[in-house]
């Protein structure tokens, strides 16, 4: 599998991402700047955590107007993979490919800390290699995870099944515990905890191995 | 030219922030305030002279980036 992870200004977890899926697949990623017309062919490609552009004017605002950007909906449009983490996630919302909206969380505090997930889906490309009963547990860190969208939106990702994550003990003010999505077309998926930090190499459980791997065993 | 453009909240959006000011404002004392909202405003310096031609575009603008429709609204006004 070939795996690209854009790096804006600003982002703080390209490098764990790259770290984690050459753990997983083997292979570093290509690093792509922000300012590249070009994405190369790959499979996945990998919007960090982070704080792109200082979050200035809404988290992601700035990086979803960002050149490569029209490359990645191009690359999402064609049905290649797509993930955003955190301040990817937030990326994805702003740039359209995904519905909703991360707000500031409702305690307004920055939450980080390990997190209890529901895994929704398991027959999505993240996610295959989870088993649906278990919770696992992965860190989140961020003070904008707290997703909104209009009651009919949520009605629609609940009856489409586009919920992929749920928190077991919401941590910011998601409605419907909702941790991370995915789009129609089950390509392109948002979530703000971190797999990336969960890959058992620094005393965490290592839920966010399963994550790496689903993706990988589309590719075998 | 100026324009000025206020993005606001949706009103049935929760705002946090606006609680958390509403909260502080009741500890220094002023209770009379019963909630608060909380926006932001863009200045934009303009070329041009044309006031319609430019609201129209502020508000493209505004739909393309300086607002996210799905949670603000936002209004515009073009000074000289």
């Amino acid at each position: 599998m070939r795996a690209a992870v854009i790096v804006f200004p600003g982002s703080n977890c390209d490098r764990d991402a790259a770290s984690a899926l050459a753990q997983v697949t083997g292979q570093a990623p290509l690093m792509v700047w922000h300012q590249s017309n070009e994405l190369p062919a790959v499979d996945l490609v990998v919007l960090p955590g982070g704080f792109a552009y200082g979050d200035y004017l809404r988290p992601g605002a700035m990086a979803a107007r960002s050149v490569i950007m029209r490359e990645v909906c191009k690359h999402a449009e064609a049905g290649g993979l797509v993930a955003g983490i955190c301040n990817g996630f937030q990326v994805l919302s702003e740039v359209g490919l995904l519905p909703g909206v991360l707000m500031r969380n409702a305690g307004l505090k920055f939450v980080c800390k390990p997190v209890a997930l529901q895994v929704e889906r398991i027959d999505t490309p993240f996610t295959s290699q989870y088993s649906q009963k278990s919770p696992i547990t992965i860190p989140v860190a961020h003070h904008d995870g707290n997703f909104y969208a209009s009651q009919d939106e949520l009605t629609r990702l609940e009856d489409q099944g586009q919920v992929v994550f749920r928190y077991v003990d919401n941590p910011n003010g998601s409605a419907n515990n909702i941790a991370g999505i995915v789009n129609q077309a089950n390509n392109v998926l948002g979530m703000m905890p971190h797999p990336e930090r969960a890959m058992g190499t620094t005393g965490d459980g290592g839920d966010g191995v399963l994550f790496f791997k689903s993706l990988l065993g589309g590719f075998r | 030219m100026k324009a000025i453009v206020h993005v606001r909240l949706k009103p049935d959006v929760l705002d946090p922030q606006g609680q958390a000011i509403t909260g502080a404002l009741h500890a220094l004392g002023f209770t009379e305030v019963i909630g608060a909202r909380q926006g932001k405003i863009i200045e934009l310096d303009l070329d041009g002279t044309d006031h319609n031609l430019a609201k129209e575009r502020v508000e493209t603008m505004c739909g393309q980036l300086l607002a996210n429709t799905v949670i603000e609204q936002f209004t515009v006004t073009i000074e000289d």
